[in-house]
C-alpha cells in the first residue's frame, strides 16, 4: 500500500489551565450552527468541560469516534488526589452517556477541528480559550493511503441510525416519508 | 420566533403550586430590552405599593439579561427583583455564574415565583419539564451543600443551582441567594425566598438560543475579546493595581492590598489603620491566600478570572471572589487566614458580606459602649475572632442577639434602643454600605451615593476615574484613547479635574458636569442589568470592551429589533425612571437621598443642596425626586404619572 504524508490536528488539553467558562463549548456550537453563529447550546458542542468546581475537575474533552456499544471498564484513575472516572477522559460519543450526541435527534457529534476552506489558522475553541489550556497542534505523519472512500454526511448519519435502530426500521421511515 | 431572548417566562405559584410557560410582550423588549427592566416593569404592574416583603404578593423575579447565554462574553447574569424586607423598598441584587445562561438554554428568560409553599421545596426546571419537588431533606443545609446534594440526588453535574442556606430559611434581612462562584446578596433577597418556602432553583437546559444578524454578531463578539485582551496586556497605568485591569477587583488574583486595608475602615466601620500594610503582613497573607486558593475561576463565557475555589486544610471548599476576603477580617481586626475560615460558613450560611460583618462589629461595639451587656452574649467566646463565629451562628438561627442583628444595623439599633442608633452610622435608606470614611467630598461621589437605587456604590460607579490624576499631561494621556466615553466633553471634564485648587473638590467637577458624569454611569450600569452583561467588562471598570457605541449594534444583531444609541440611552433612563417611580410609591423621597452622614469629614450643605438640585432636574424629576409627569410621557410610562396623580402623590411630596 502507498504511503502519503497527512497533517494531523490534534489539541493538546492543559487542564491545570482550565477555568471552566465554556467559551469553548459556547463558540464550537455557535460554529456548527446553520447557518454559523446563529444559534449556541453548549449540549451540542462536541467540546465539553467535565466541571466538578468542589473537586477542582476541569477537564476539557473533545468529541470522537461514534461507539455502537459501551465498554465494559469503569475504571477510576487518582491523580494528584483527585478522582477521576475512566469515563471522564472519553471522546466517545457512547450509548451510556448524553454527552457527544445532538440533543433532539441523539445523533453523535465528532470534532471535526473547524475544517474549511479556506483553512482556520486554529479551531475556534482554540481561538476562544484565553486561558490557554487549549493548544492547537499540526504535526505531520506518513499514513498508508486510504482506500476506503471518504463518507460524507448523509451516510454517517445513516450508518449510526442504521446502528441503533435496525436498517429494516431505518429503510421503513425513510420509505414511509418519502410517500407523498 | 424571538432573537437574544427566549420570548417564554415560567410563572410559579407556590401558594397554588402552579407552573405556566408565559409569552411575553416583544413590544417590551423594545422599550426595557430585560433583565431588570423587565423585571421593574412587572414588579410595577404585579406588586402594589403596601405589599411587605413576606407578602404571597411579593414576587421573587429571577432574571436573565437580553444577551445572556449568546456568544457575547460575560453574558451571564443573573437579575434577582423583590421587596426588600430590609430597605422595604425595591432589591437590586444580582449575580454572574452560570444560572442565567443555563435558563435560557432550558427556554426561559425569567422564573417568576409568586405565593408562598408551607412545606420547605426547591424547583426543578429542566426544558420543557418542571416541578415542585420537597426539601425537607435539605432544612437547615448549607447554600453549597445543598446544591452539590441537588446535582446527586438529579445525577447530573451540569445542573446549575441558585439555593439558600440556614440565613435565608430563617429569613435574616441580609440572606444571599449563593450559585457556586456567585451569589446575589444585596437587600435580603435571600429571606424572601426563604419566606417563600424555596430553598434552591436548579436548572439545566439543551436548547439554542438564537441570534438575528449571526455574523454581525460574532464580529461584535470578537471584537470585544480582542479588546480584553489587549486590555489584558496594556493595564492602566497610575491607579491601584486592583483598578488596572478589567473584571471586578481582582482580589482573588492579587495579594497587595494595600488600597483596601489602608483606605477602608476597620471594625463597625470606624477605623482607618493608614500603617497597616507592611512588608511582613504582604509575605503573610500571599502565604496564606496562596495556600488556599487552589485555583482562579471563571463564570460563563468569560475569559476573565474574578474568582477562585477556596480549601481551607480542615474545611469544605469553597468559591469566593472579590471583596468578601476582607470584610470580615477587617471587621474583627483580623487577619487573612480568619477571613477565609469564617467566609466558608457564611457561604454555607448564606449572608451578604457587605452587612453581615458589619451588623456583627456593630453588636460587640454596642456591648463594648455597654449598650448591651455580657448577659446578652451567653456563652461567647473571649477572643474575636472566636465572637465573630459565635454572632454568625447566633444571627443565622435568629438565637438572642442575633434575632436582633439579622435586622441589620439600622433595625437593630432602633430596636435596641438605648442609644444604639448613634452606631448605626453607615447605612444608607437602612441598607450597610462599604466600609468607608473621608475627609474631602467628592460631588460625583455625594451624588451616586446619593440616589442610587442601588443603594451601593460598588455596582454605581465606574468608568469615570476616582480621582484625577496629579498632572494635566497625565490626564491628558488617559483621555488620549478614551472612545468610551459617550460625549467628547467628558474628556475635558476629567482632564480639567486638578488633585487641589479652583478646579478640584467639592466644587469641581461642577454640580451641572457631576450630574451628567453620574449619569453617564448609572446608564451603563442599567444597560448592563438589562443584557445581563458583567459590569467587569463594561460599566465598573475604566476603559471597558462594552461601552455604548457598540451596545446599540449587539442589541440590534441579537435580537433584530433596530435599535440606536439614542434608543439604548432613552431605555436606561426608562428603566432608572422606573426604578425610582417604584421605590417612591412605596415612600422614598428627597429626604432619603443621602449619604451615610459621617461619610465625608467636611460636608457642604449648600453645595450638597445645588447638586441634588442639579441631578434631579437632569433625570426629569421635581425637587422631591419625583419623575415628573412630563419627564414619564416622554419615556412612554404615563401610566406612572397616573398613579401619582390618583394617589396624590405629586400633591403631597
Amino acid at each position: 500500500m502507498a504511503k502519503v504524508k497527512k497533517i494531523v490536528k490534534s489539541i493538546t488539553i492543559d487542564a491545570d489551565k482550565c477555568n471552566g467558562c465554556k467559551a469553548c463549548e459556547v463558540i464550537c456550537s455557535s460554529w456548527h450552527a446553520t447557518p454559523r453563529y446563529s444559534s449556541n447550546n453548549p449540549a451540542r458542542s462536541r467540546i465539553r468541560i467535565v466541571r466538578l468546581p468542589l473537586r477542582d475537575i476541569y477537564l476539557p474533552v473533545y468529541a470522537g469516534e461514534y461507539t455502537e456499544s459501551e465498554c465494559t471498564g469503569r475504571d477510576k484513575y487518582i491523580i494528584d488526589g483527585k478522582e477521576y472516572n475512566e469515563c471522564d477522559f472519553c471522546r466517545a460519543s457512547c450509548p451510556s452517556r448524553d454527552l457527544f450526541k445532538e440533543p433532539d435527534s441523539g445523533l453523535p457529534l465528532k470534532c471535526d477541528m473547524c475544517e474549511e476552506t479556506p483553512a482556520l489558522a486554529q479551531p475556534k475553541c482554540v481561538e476562544w480559550c484565553h486561558a490557554e489550556a487549549l493548544i492547537y497542534v499540526e504535526r505531520e505523519e506518513e499514513v498508508e493511503e486510504d482506500e476506503q472512500p471518504k463518507l460524507g454526511d448523509i451516510e454517517i448519519g445513516l450508518g449510526s441510525m442504521i446502528d441503533k435502530y435496525g436498517l429494516q426500521q431505518v429503510l421503513d421511515t425513510v420509505a414511509r416519508m418519502a410517500k407523498p | 420566533m424571538r432573537y437574544g431572548e427566549i420570548g417564554f417566562d415560567l410563572e410559579v405559584n407556590l401558594s397554588r403550586g402552579s407552573i405556566d410557560r408565559v409569552e411575553t410582550d416583544p413590544n417590551d423588549t423594545k422599550l426595557y430590552l430585560g433583565g431588570l427592566g423587565t423585571n421593574a416593569k412587572i414588579m410595577w404592574d404585579r406588586v402594589p405599593a403596601e405589599t411587605d416583603a413576606f407578602s404571597e404578593d411579593n414576587l421573587l423575579i429571577f432574571s436573565s439579561g437580553l444577551l445572556c447565554g449568546t456568544a457575547a462574553p460575560g453574558s451571564n447574569r443573573t437579575i434577582v427583583s423583590t421587596i426588600s424586607p430590609q430597605t422595604k423598598l425595591m432589591a437590586y441584587s444580582m449575580m454572574g455564574g452560570f444560572f442565567a445562561p443555563e435558563l435560557k438554554y432550558a427556554g426561559y428568560d425569567k422564573v417568576i415565583i409568586s405565593g408562598k409553599s408551607e412545606e420547605l421545596v426547591y424547583l426543578w426546571i429542566h426544558n420543557d419539564k418542571v416541578e415542585i419537588r420537597d426539601a425537607s431533606h435539605l432544612k437547615g443545609m448549607g447554600a453549597t451543600a445543598t446544591s452539590e446534594a441537588i446535582r446527586t440526588e438529579l445525577k447530573d453535574p451540569d445542573i446549575q443551582v441558585a439555593a439558600i442556606g440556614l440565613a435565608g430559611e430563617n429569613r435574616v434581612f441580609y440572606a444571599s441567594i449563593e450559585q457556586g462562584r456567585s451569589s446575589a446578596s444585596r437587600g435580603g433577597i435571600g429571606a424572601v425566598m426563604g419566606d417563600k418556602g424555596l430553598k434552591a432553583i436548579a436548572v439545566r437546559g439543551t436548547k439554542d438560543i438564537n441570534v438575528a444578524d449571526p455574523a454581525k454578531y460574532m464580529e461584535l463578539c470578537d471584537d470585544v475579546l480582542k479588546y480584553i485582551k489587549f486590555r489584558g496586556e496594556n493595564p492602566i497605568k497610575g491607579v491601584p493595581p486592583i483598578l488596572q485591569g478589567l473584571g471586578s477587583p481582582q482580589e482573588m488574583a492579587i495579594v497587595d492590598e494595600e488600597w483596601h486595608t489602608t483606605n477602608f475602615t476597620w471594625g463597625n466601620s470606624r477605623t482607618r489603620r493608614k500603617d497597616f500594610w507592611t512588608h511582613e503582613i504582604e509575605q503573610k497573607w500571599k502565604q496564606t491566600q496562596e495556600n488556599v486558593r487552589t485555583r482562579l475561576i471563571s463564570c460563563h463565557n468569560c475569559p476573565m478570572k474574578c474568582g477562585a475555589t477556596i480549601s481551607v486544610p480542615g474545611l469544605p471548599t469553597y468559591m469566593m471572589k472579590c471583596y468578601s476576603k476582607l470584610t470580615y477580617t477587617m471587621a474583627a481586626f483580623s487577619d487573612l487566614d480568619f477571613g477565609f475560615r469564617i467566609a466558608q460558613k457564611a457561604t454555607e450560611y448564606g449572608v451578604d458580606g457587605f452587612s453581615a460583618p458589619q451588623a456583627m462589629a456593630f453588636g460587640l461595639e454596642l456591648l463594648e459602649a455597654g449598650i448591651l451587656t455580657l448577659e446578652d452574649f451567653p456563652g461567647m467566646p473571649e477572643d474575636t475572632e472566636g465572637r465573630f463565629f459565635y454572632l454568625l451562628d447566633k444571627i443565622v438561627r435568629r438565637e438572642g442577639i442575633g434575632d436582633y442583628l439579622a435586622d441589620g444595623t439600622y433595625w437593630a439599633a432602633r430596636r435596641i434602643g438605648k442609644g444604639a442608633e448613634k452606631f448605626d452610622h453607615n447605612t444608607i435608606k437602612k441598607h450597610e454600605q462599604l466600609p468607608l470614611k473621608l475627609g474631602m467630598l467628592n460631588p460625583v461621589y455625594y451624588l451616586m451615593y446619593s440616589t442610587g437605587e442601588k443603594i451601593n456604590i460598588t455596582q454605581i460607579e465606574g468608568q469615570f476615574p476616582q480621582e484625577p490624576f496629579a498632572t494635566r499631561e497625565l490626564r491628558e494621556e488617559f483621555v488620549k484613547d478614551w472612545f468610551q466615553v459617550p460625549d467628547e466633553k467628558f474628556k475635558k471634564y476629567y482632564a480639567d479635574w486638578e488633585p487641589r485648587g479652583e478646579m478640584s473638590n467639592p466644587y469641581y467637577p461642577t454640580p451641572q458636569m457631576a450630574s451628567e458624569i453620574v449619569d453617564w454611569m448609572e446608564k451603563m450600569h442599567y444597560i448592563d442589568d438589562a443584557l445581563g452583561m458583567c459590569a467587569g467588562l463594561s460599566s465598573f471598570p475604566l476603559k471597558p470592551p462594552y461601552h455604548i457605541h457598540n451596545y446599540p449594534e449587539f442589541v440590534t444583531a441579537a435580537t433584530g429589533i433596530k435599535m440606536t444609541k439614542d434608543d439604548v440611552w432613552k431605555s436606561a433612563t426608562r428603566t432608572r425612571t422606573l426604578m425610582r417611580a417604584l421605590n417612591v410609591r412605596r415612600g422614598m423621597r428627597r429626604t432619603d437621598d443621602k449619604p451615610p452622614e459621617d461619610h465625608w469629614r467636611k460636608r457642604f450643605p449648600d453645595l450638597e443642596k445645588e447638586l441634588l438640585d442639579n441631578y434631579y432636574k437632569l433625570k426629569g424629576f421635581n425637587d422631591q425626586g419625583i419623575p415628573t409627569k412630563e419627564s414619564l410621557e416622554d419615556l412612554e410610562m404615563g401610566f406612572v404619572a397616573e398613579e401619582f396623580e390618583q394617589k396624590g402623590i405629586y400633591s403631597n411630596g
